[in-house]
């Protein structure tokens, strides 16, 4: 038994001696193992008197868990070690780009229109979608423009034959939706329309958000609050409206509604009014009872404030440079 | 319509600025584009008359003047070759500043042309901004007073208004009507022209009728005689057209103009030696021929009004008078007409010839019907004063019945209240529709009987009233409120996938979302489809925008070449979008399917370039996992099958025509390499595009119980033909593998050393699992066997 001390001494040596995890394993299995030199050492015990064999297994179970200690503290400090050397051979540098794909963008005009429609759609609009190549009927004359209007002039159409064309306003989707359905109506109508006129501040096809509320007591005030909170909301800014008397063959009275965003210039940014009583009576709601309006606005123009792209045409050449800044 | 401030001021002054009228003009409809000055900014300039001319001893083309500014006499060369003794111009004086075009004034100093001193400079119009005329120096009237300052002399100080008017204001296309409208929004007096009837200083009359009276109710004509033709239109005269955008052409023309101008009533005066019998207003024969004025032969239709005389028409009514009855420098004799054509008598027939008059706009619009006896009595007046003569008496033919009605309206102070939300007083209504010349009367309680005048065609209803209402009492003035409405619920459809859900997955997945054109040229149209004919404009802007697409690809192509051009390689696009079906066996009604497509189109490398990244370019598969994602959006992607097919724009070997239950809902593939080499594309290009609506329509997602039970796998690898597809390998696994097969991964795809040539081979992996047990080995082996035979059966594809 006088060799317990010298065993546990040479254990604790060949602890501290093991340079890695594994080295220090066999040390654990060479002394505490099943014939671990310790172990073995509690086999022996059976050779001595019972006075004697309780304390001389304690010294062993004393040793046995002194170096059990050290293997631990041991093991700690080899991993630790480890750990921090895979640690230092792994650093990246984490400012390399990521992998992967790119995101790419709705397209000005298609994030105008949902802005618009969130905004309509928030306060009980529901959005209706038409034909883009519509009759004369519903695009001019259940609007109150009959074949000789001078208003038919400033539409500069597009036309397939004497009765089908390309419609120059969303308008259609209105009389379509007054057709089926009475009052109330809380619509909206967004989409592509279509003008003979091509320059520099007009492109033959462009986009529209057309809106159209009948109810009961709908009046003027109705229309210039909603359009001037829309205008507040759309720009997140205070800015200044006007109402302008105008003409459109389907509204009376007809208003344009300028904006200026502190700039004192005014621009005009949409058309609106009261439904016209002959809309009302072509599509057989009786104007007696109820009373309703209407507004259109030009999505390009919206999104050309709103963004400060300086030429239209950028809308539709698709130039990925251009696309790319609105993600 | 343009206008002088000056001349509105003659019948109307209020007590505001140019600017202030404008705006308040703006604010009530009558939309100002623009104010220009109507000369250029100068000073120094007065006029002078050219005593001697006389040829400069040094220069062929210049002359030495003397000219008076009315005290002394001053040395001036001067090179235009119309400077001539007794002339008086516009004459710059030493010290005068004259406009340039940068804005900074150019000073007038003493000068020595070819070694002879010159004080001063004798102008032209174009010189000081007048007009554009820079042919020779301006030529003054003879009666203009040597030594005053030209810009009080020609009244120089004044603005050109250009006021965009809406159609329903006809009303206002005249000075007498825009003073009618400035005096009733500030409340101001209006001297209208007195119009005084001359007495006829001869009997002579000409015979007139009527026989279209629907579309010329009023026929107002007046024989003059003996007009000198010499005479010409006094500067005033001049002026005032030139600032109304009016060119002057002579005295009798002239005359005409102003009254239209100044009146609103568009007159024609014939030279009356040329007519013949009696002027008709009737319809135009089919294909009767009228040489008009502007020398254009016109082939007229049978749906124009004209005004004929024995020898067939001699003007398209209310748009322009013809070439042999017009009035030339010879005239001494003239027939002056001032008519009433209705609106629909003129509408669009104008346009329809490709034409567009100051006459033909006004009578679009609506002229006042009451108007046409004085026209002709300021014409008349006008005339004698200028170019003398002997007026006949006027003779009038009318057809009462054809004539408009006066309108009356009913206008409820109730409707008016509820309409504009606020309560507007009797006195104001009352007030406001006096001043716009309506008649007022009371009609039962709170109800009026309005009665409109002739000169206002855009006033037939209550709203009408309301409108005049709002405009002149202002509409910011009017009460904001914000509507209240109750708000039903909106069904929501969850199975249907949004199109916005469908944009996002496309933006997640890299793609750029891009907007073409609607209309495409034709003949590109043809290379990407040979099965529908887009349909043609009838009036395209141009041939790159001549038809209507039937498919977005097309459009994105383009966009891919341009951005191509632009050193752009790794391009992504979508577009949604109609395209436009031409259906032969529909009805009349139906003949054009338009249909909501998205399409997309990739090319260039697979992954963004980068330090790391795949450096190939993309392929089939890439795009349709790609369109795979949008099919697994409405959780219907077992619906979808890709079908090797045709189609003209895609290559032959790589091109899937999308089924859905058996219904082809799109196609997808690799641009046919002739037409991508034909467009110019660099590098493959791969293309899908489905039906939009089929995408949106999904299924709701439905639980399935989860087993608690082990999965089991067994991978097999086998080889067979190359043209044994993929799909036909799977659909007899899946026929095999029994109800518990739950998966099939195809994870290998090999050809090369140890397969055939010819041959490939696919290494499948099976999973099965049970609801409630585990699957034992003798189960699996026996379907393992069951599809490896009927694999080598149905398509003598072998184990590996």
């Amino acid at each position: 038994m006088e060799n317990i001390q010298t065993l546990l001494a040479e254990g604790e040596n060949a602890v501290a001696q093991a340079t890695s995890v594994q080295t220090l394993d066999q040390v654990r299995v060479d002394y505490l193992g099943k014939k671990g030199l310790l172990t073995v050492l509690m086999k022996g015990l059976g050779k001595l008197s019972a006075e004697e064999r309780p304390a001389a297994g304690a010294r062993i179970n004393e040793a046995k868990q002194a170096l059990q200690d050290k293997l631990s503290a041991r093991k700690y400090d080899l991993e630790t070690e480890a750990l921090a050397k895979r640690l230092a051979a792994e650093q990246i540098d984490v400012t390399l780009p990521g992998r992967g794909e790119e995101l790419g963008g709705l397209h000005p005009v298609t994030r105008t229109m949902q802005r618009i429609e969130q905004f309509f759609a928030g306060i009980g609009y529901s959005v209706e979608e038409g034909p883009e190549i519509e009759d004369d009927y519903h695009n001019f004359e259940a609007l109150n423009i009959p074949a000789h209007h001078p208003a038919r002039a400033m539409h500069d159409t597009f036309y397939f034959n004497a009765n089908t064309l390309l419609r120059t306003h969303t308008s259609g989707v209105q009389v379509r939706t007054m057709e089926k359905q009475q009052p109330p109506i809380r619509i909206i109508c967004p989409g592509r329309v279509y003008r003979c006129d091509y320059d520099q501040t007009h492109s033959p096809m462009f986009h529209q958000v057309e809106g159209l509320l009948v109810d009961k007591d709908i009046s003027f005030a109705d229309l210039k609050g909603t359009l001037e909170q829309f205008l507040r909301e759309f720009f997140e800014e205070d800015v200044k409206v006007r109402f302008r008397p105008s003409y459109f063959p389907f509204t009376e009275p007809s208003i344009e509604v300028d904006i200026d965003r502190g700039d004192g210039k005014w621009l005009e940014v949409l058309g609106c009014g009261m439904v016209h009583p002959k809309v009302f009576n072509a599509v057989g709601i009786d104007p007696e009872e109820f009373t309703g309006f209407a507004f259109g606005m030009g999505v390009e123009r919206l999104a050309m404030l709103r963004y400060g792209v300086n030429d239209l045409r950028l809308f539709f050449e698709n130039d990925l440079r251009f696309l790319g800044q609105f993600r | 319509m343009k206008f002088s401030e000056q001349w509105l001021r003659e019948l109307v002054n209020p007590a505001i600025g140019t600017q202030e009228l404008v705006d308040q003009v703006t604010m009530a409809g009558l939309e100002v584009d623009e104010v220009d000055a109507v000369a250029g900014d100068f000073s120094g300039v007065i006029v002078g008359e050219i005593i001697k001319a006389e040829p400069h001893p040094n220069a062929d083309k210049l002359q030495v003047c003397t000219v008076s500014n009315g005290s002394e006499e001053i040395q001036v060369v001067c090179g235009a070759p119309n400077a001539r003794a007794g002339l008086k111009t516009a004459f710059a004086t030493v010290g005068a500043e004259l406009p340039t075009p940068d804005g900074k004034p150019f000073k007038i100093k003493k000068a020595k042309l070819r070694q002879v001193e010159s004080f001063g400079m004798l102008c032209a119009a174009a010189e000081l901004s007048i007009s554009d005329d820079a042919d020779g120096i301006m030529e003054l009237a003879a009666d203009a007073p040597v030594g005053t300052c030209l810009r009080e002399y020609m009244g120089l100080n004044d603005k050109i208004i250009d006021v965009d008017l809406t159609p329903n204001r006809g009303d206002c296309l005249s000075i007498r009507g825009l003073a009618r409208e400035v005096g009733v929004l500030n409340k101001a007096p209006v001297s209208f022209v007195e119009i005084k009837a001359t007495a006829p200083a001869i009997d002579d009359t000409f015979p007139i009728a009527l026989e279209a009276p629907e579309n010329c109710p009023r026929y107002v004509g007046r024989v003059i005689r003996n007009i000198n033709p010499a005479a010409t239109t006094p500067l005033w005269m001049v002026e005032k057209l030139r600032r109304s955008g009016v060119r002057s052409i002579d005295p009798v023309v002239d005359v005409t103009n102003y009254v239209l101008l100044e009146l609103g009533q568009p007159m024609h005066a014939f030279d009356l030696d040329k007519l013949s019998g009696k002027v008709v207003a009737r319809m135009a024969q089919q294909d009767e021929p009228l040489t008009l004025l502007d020398g254009q032969q016109i082939t007229l239709n049978a749906d124009t009004l004209v005004i004929a005389d024995d020898n067939g028409p001699v003007a398209m009514a209310g748009i322009m008078g013809g070439e042999s009855t017009s009035c030339t420098a010879e005239t001494n004799n003239i027939f002056l007409e001032s008519a009433f054509f209705t609106q629909l008598a003129i509408a669009g027939r104008a346009r329809s010839y490709g034409l567009h008059t100051d006459s033909s706009h006004r009578f679009e619009r609506g002229v006042d019907w009451q108007l046409q006896a004085n026209a002709i009595d300021r014409a008349t007046e006008l005339l004698l004063e200028i170019v003398g003569g002997d007026a006949g008496p006027v003779t009038e033919v009318a057809s009462e019945a054809h004539l408009p009605v006066p309108a009356q309206v009913r206008l409820r102070h109730a409707k008016v209240n509820s309409m504009l939300a606020f309560e507007m007083a009797v006195d104001e209504i009352v007030e406001i529709l006096t001043r716009l010349g309506l008649t007022v009367e009371a009609d039962g309680d709170a109800q009026w009987a309005v009665s409109v005048p002739s000169y206002r065609f855009d006033i037939s209803i209550e709203a009408d009233l309301i409108e005049e209402l709002a405009r002149v009492y202002g509409y910011n003035n009017l009460p904001v409120r914000v509507p209240n409405a109750s708000l039903p619920f909106k069904a929501d459809c969850e199975a249907q996938v949004s199109v916005d859900r469908i944009r996002r997955n496309m933006i997640g997945r890299g793609y750029q979302e891009a907007i073409t054109y609607s209309f495409i040229e034709a003949g590109l149209a043809k290379k990407f489809d040979d099965k529908y004919e887009a349909i043609a404009l009838a009036n395209p802007i141009s041939a790159e925008m001549a038809v209507m697409r039937t498919t977005l690809w097309p459009g994105l192509v383009k966009a891919a070449l341009y951005n191509q051009n632009r050193q752009q390689n790794r391009i992504r696009l979508f577009e949604t979008g109609q395209r436009f079906l031409p259906q032969t066996e529909q009805t009349e009604s139906d003949q054009i399917k338009q249909q909501n497509v998205i399409a997309g189109l990739i090319t260039g490398r697979r992954a963004p370039e980068g330090w790391s990244a795949d450096n190939a370019d993309v392929d089939f598969y890439d795009i349709k996992a790609d369109l795979e994602s949008l099919l697994a959006l409405g959780s219907a992607a077992d619906q979808y099958r890709f079908v090797a097919g045709e189609h003209v724009a895609l290559h032959p070997g790589q091109t899937a025509q999308i089924e859905r239950n058996g219904e082809a809902v799109g196609f997808i593939g690799a641009l046919h390499p002739s037409l991508s080499k034909d467009l110019g594309i660099n590098g493959d290009l791969f293309l899908f595009e489905i039906d939009l609506d089929s995408l949106r329509d999904g299924h709701l997602a439905r639980f399935n119980e989860l087993s608690k039970f082990p999965e089991s796998r067994r991978d097999i690898a086998l080889v067979m033909d190359e043209s044994v597809s993929f799909d036909s390998v799977r659909e007899v696994v899946a026929a095999q593998g029994g109800e518990h097969l739950k998966e099939v991964t195809l994870f290998d795809v090999y050809r090369g050393q140890g397969i055939e040539s010819g041959k490939k081979s696919l290494a499948l992996g099976l999973t099965w699992q049970h609801p409630s047990r585990t699957l034992n080995d003798e189960e699996i082996n026996s379907i393992i066997d069951a599809s490896l035979s009927a694999l080598a059966e149905n398509l003598s594809a072998t184990q590996r």
